[in-house]
């Protein structure tokens, strides 16, 4: 655990500073690629950044469930997001990063892990920058995006951390998956 | 709120619950004059402290109800049901006055004030009755009285003419400091009757430089007009009885009684004596008489000697006035031998935040965790010294955290003795006789343990009251005593807690029970059911058999909430039946929530922690049971589950498999893995909201080495292993033509 904090708290440190660049009202993202795309993810809600494994898995969970991990001391889920937007399970690479991300649940904080190929940048996107989400044609679900924001003549999709990392709907999604499961089990013996 | 109120708030509800529990002993018809006393010294010393901390709605309140207890305690009011009826609801009154002084509004809201005043209205009327009885009696009592006053002062030549006490106090120096306010004291005082003369002593209050701002050097000379006793005045120093220096001296005392007083008081003597000229209690005739005959039995003996003669002589004096008290004090000892030793048990304990205790509990949780860090590293390094060294550390931080624990254990009996109010009201209500027995009140629990199962068994209690016992008519049918029992029971089995609520009432009926779920869609009509699993139906969700919403249960809990709460406790709850004789419900908790005892099996690579006290035995897996799913444990048969198959690890399956076998209740099982890694104290971390729906998994853990490890729900594994056996089969069953 203690060659992980120090791994992480590198990159935290960087991070810190990369944040600590930024100033002003224009909000601020941190973008990171994901299965070949661009996504961004506003940075008020990120805790910090940690290097992918000593994973441990959760056992009848669906896919994009990965497990959980020790984060000093206390137990934070992970979720694999390219699984859950519907696509194949992440295979993890030497820069496959987990995210933190705080979240409020009936008013109550605690942290999710979202699984990513590779963190890039914290960028600047102003408002004037966004646009509306596409009604189709974004390969992911239109409620998980808050807007297509423009990079450098590219386009990010910009994420709503709370439709996307929803514990009420991914812990449905488990419960459906978990049932699921004995169908499986149940065809392979008949 | 201040500090000081909140302390208050916490006594008066403690003060709330003995009133409570003396109205309803007194109920069942104990009239023992003691319990009266217990019920007064309640109102009494929640009036006390209200007064103190300066919230005077409940003051006022109390007022009244004191008054009528007085009269009561008195023998001059006849304590009869509706008038214990009208006292239990100033009971709740007074609890909600609390309430609503700790939400932040000082008891003013205008519905608590006019329920309050209307419940004022009724003790006045009460005691008005009364009176009007009384006021005879006590005019000729009054006549005898002011006769035998005036004989006193007839035959008592050194008697001082005066109708008056006198109260002489000298506040300790660290009454401020403890969150007393002298001034309170007075104020209080005033509501027994009147000041006729005050003087201020501060003459202990040293030069400027050397003052303490909150060191409290102030005394008072009190010269007191009032028809109260010496013990109620006396009561209203109470809270700083032990840090003042009191003395009261009764109307008419003897100018020697003075003479004492001057002698004992810190300040000089002729100090003293002149305040107390000023405050009208001597007059200087008095005084310089009394001075003189002190100063006249000077002379007579030699320096030496004269402090010796003195001081026998005021010790005599000091006896003299004791002896009046110690006997009232041994009256009062005899009698209150009971509630006495309660006190003491009381004074013992001492107050701690729960967030505190908490904080303790986590802390201990690291330390566990990071003492099996370093026990891990210890072995690995080979070192012996090291290694003998981090066992004993573990063996202290073993003890450490027990004596942790331990600290947040509180009794149920608190809980379980809240029914008797319950009962009261819900068996009035419904026209019922019912009884309460409590055993096993003194079984320890985590108190964030007894914090969350209040609302399960309030549900039980009714449900037992509602829907258990029958109306007597139908009981005397039926040969049983037309008074119903219900009867709590707690007691510790295997590292974990059982309460029990039972009824002697009909018992549940499996056919309306059966009838009531396939109604409701539970069940498909002509489904096979053992007995019990018809039983369990009644704690499925949208169950309820009862057909009115009644004002018992119409508060929308069912008996799945009653499962789920238990459930989140990391408990089940199990009911018995006995069709005419009555049910029970057993419900069986860990005793604890933050740190167990485990044990740490693995699978492939992954760990997983089972309950140590639910594990019974481990074993080799014979090799002949290795494709079905039971084994022969010395001629019984042990169904097992393989958590290798049950959690879909992938890998090849090893050499050799191990059995732990597990025990939940009566029920036992295996559970099959790859390696026994031992014992391992647990600190249990919650899994997110994420896994609220996951079976089998109870909870968390952090090994040593700093990964995660998953908690076994042993009970809920077993279950899910046959619902899948069970679910496998109907589907082999249904579609044979498909796959053939």
């Amino acid at each position: 655990m203690g060659q992980l904090v120090h791994a992480s708290a590198g990159k935290s440190a960087a991070l810190a500073a990369v944040l600590a660049a930024g100033t002003g009202d224009v909000p601020q993202y941190l973008t990171f690629s994901l299965g070949g795309e661009m996504y961004a993810l506003g940075i008020l809600n990120i805790k910090e950044i940690i290097e992918f494994g000593n994973l441990t898995e959760i056992p009848m969970m669906p896919a994009f469930i990965r497990g959980v991990i020790n984060m000093r001391g206390s137990v934070v889920p992970v979720v694999d997001l390219l699984a859950r937007f519907g696509g194949k399970k992440t295979e993890a690479g030497r820069r496959t990063c987990i995210v933190i991300i705080e979240l409020s649940l009936d008013g109550e904080r605690h942290d999710i892990g979202v699984m990513v190929d590779a963190v890039s940048a914290v960028l600047e996107i102003p408002r004037t920058e966004i646009e509306p989400p596409p009604s189709f044609g974004a390969k992911i679900r239109t409620d998980f995006i808050d807007g297509m924001g423009k990079v450098a003549g590219k386009f990010v999709i910009i994420l709503n951390s709370e439709r996307v990392l929803s514990v009420d709907e991914m812990a449905v999604l488990a419960n459906a998956g978990a049932q699921g499961e004995p169908q499986r089990i149940a065809g392979a013996a008949a | 709120m201040s500090e000081i109120q909140a302390i208050f708030i916490q006594e008066a509800r403690d003060q709330i619950a003995e009133l409570e529990t003396g109205l309803m002993k007194m109920e069942k018809g104990d009239r023992d004059p003691e319990t009266v006393n217990a019920i007064f010294r309640a109102a009494h010393t929640i009036k006390g402290g209200s007064g103190v901390v300066e919230l005077s709605a409940i003051e006022a309140f109390t007022h009244t109800l004191e008054n009528t207890l007085d009269r009561v305690r008195n023998g001059e009011l006849g304590l009869d049901a509706p008038l214990i009826a009208l006292l239990l609801t100033c009971c709740d009154h007074l609890a909600n006055l609390l309430d609503a002084t700790e939400q932040g509004g000082s008891g003013e809201q205008a519905e608590i004030r006019s329920a309050g005043d209307d419940l004022g209205r009724q003790l006045m009327a009460r005691l008005d009755a009364n009176d009007a009885g009384a006021d005879k009696a006590e005019r000729i009592t009054s006549v005898v009285e002011a006769a035998g006053a005036s004989e006193r002062e007839a035959c008592d030549a050194g008697a001082i003419a005066d109708d008056t006490w006198h109260i002489s106090v000298r506040f300790g120096r660290d009454v401020l400091r403890n969150g007393m306010d002298p001034i309170a004291f007075l104020r209080y005082l005033l509501t027994l009757g009147e000041i006729a003369h005050i003087t201020t002593v501060f003459d202990a209050m040293p030069d400027a430089q050397e003052m303490e701002p909150e060191s409290c050097y102030l005394g008072f000379e009190i010269r007191f007009r009032s028809h109260a006793d010496k013990a109620a005045i006396e009561r209203v120093f109470e809270f700083v009885r032990s840090d003042c220096e009191l003395h009261i001296l009764p109307p008419h005392s003897k100018l020697a009684e003075f003479l004492c007083l001057i002698a004992e008081l810190p300040e000089d003597d002729m100090r003293v004596g002149e305040i107390l000229v000023k405050s009208g209690a001597l007059t200087q005739d008095e005084l310089e008489s009394a001075l003189h005959r002190q100063e006249g039995s000077k002379p007579a003996a030699p320096a030496g000697v004269e402090s010796a003669a003195v001081a026998p002589k005021l010790g005599a004096i000091l006896v003299e006035q004791r002896a009046v008290q110690s006997e009232i004090v041994e009256a009062a000892v005899v009698k209150q031998a009971q509630s006495s030793e309660k006190r003491a048990a009381e004074a013992r304990l001492i107050r701690v935040q729960a967030d505190k205790l908490d904080q303790l509990i986590d802390l201990v949780g690291e330390l566990v965790i990071a003492g099996a860090s370093a026990g891990l590293l210890a072995q690995k390094s080979g070192e012996t010294a090291l290694v003998e060294t981090t066992s004993v550390l573990s063996r202290l931080v073993e003890n450490i955290r027990d004596a942790a624990l331990q600290l947040r254990m509180v009794q149920i009996g608190e809980t379980f003795n809240r029914f008797n109010r319950v009962i009261r009201d819900v068996a009035k209500e419904l026209n019922k006789e019912i009884e309460l027995v409590i055993t096993g009140g003194e079984t320890d629990l985590d108190k964030s343990v007894v914090e969350k199962i209040g609302d399960p068994l309030m549900h039980l209690v009714r449900n037992a009251i509602g829907h258990g016992i029958e109306p007597a008519d139908v009981r005397v049918a039926a040969g049983k005593p037309a008074k119903g029992c219900v009867t709590l029971n707690a007691f510790h089995d295997s590292r974990s807690i059982v309460i029990e609520v039972s009824d002697d009432g009909g018992g549940l009926k499996r056919e309306r029970i059966l009838a009531k779920a396939v109604e409701k869609g539970l069940l498909p009509a002509g489904a096979t059911l053992s007995e019990q699993e018809i039983i369990n139906l009644i704690f499925e969700a949208g169950f309820s058999t009862v057909n009115q919403v009644s004002n018992l249960s119409g508060r929308g809990v069912g008996m799945d909430v009653v499962r789920r709460n238990v459930q989140a406790l990391r408990g089940n709850v199990e009911v018995h039946t006995d069709p005419g004789r009555g049910s029970r419900f057993t419900i069986r908790l860990p005793l604890t929530l933050a740190i167990i005892d485990g044990f740490l099996v693995g699978v492939e690579r992954a760990s997983f922690v089972i309950p140590l006290d639910m594990v019974v035995e481990c074993l080799e897996l014979p090799a002949d049971a290795a494709d079905r799913h039971y084994l022969n444990l010395r001629g019984e048969v042990l169904p097992f589950v393989r958590l290798r198959e049950l959690f879909e690890v992938a890998g090849e399956y090893p050499r050799r498999e191990n059995v732990v076998v597990i025990r939940s209740g009566a029920h036992q099982a295996g559970v099959v893995v790859d390696q026994l890694l031992g014992e391992f104290q647990t600190v249990i971390k919650p899994l997110s909201g994420l896994f609220r729906n996951l079976r089998g998994i109870g909870g968390s853990t952090i090994l040593g080495t700093g990964e995660v490890a998953l908690i076994l729900d042993v009970q809920a594994l077993t279950q899910l292993a046959a619902r899948r056996e069970t679910e496998s089969r109907s589907v082999s069953a249904s579609a044979p033509a498909a796959f053939r």
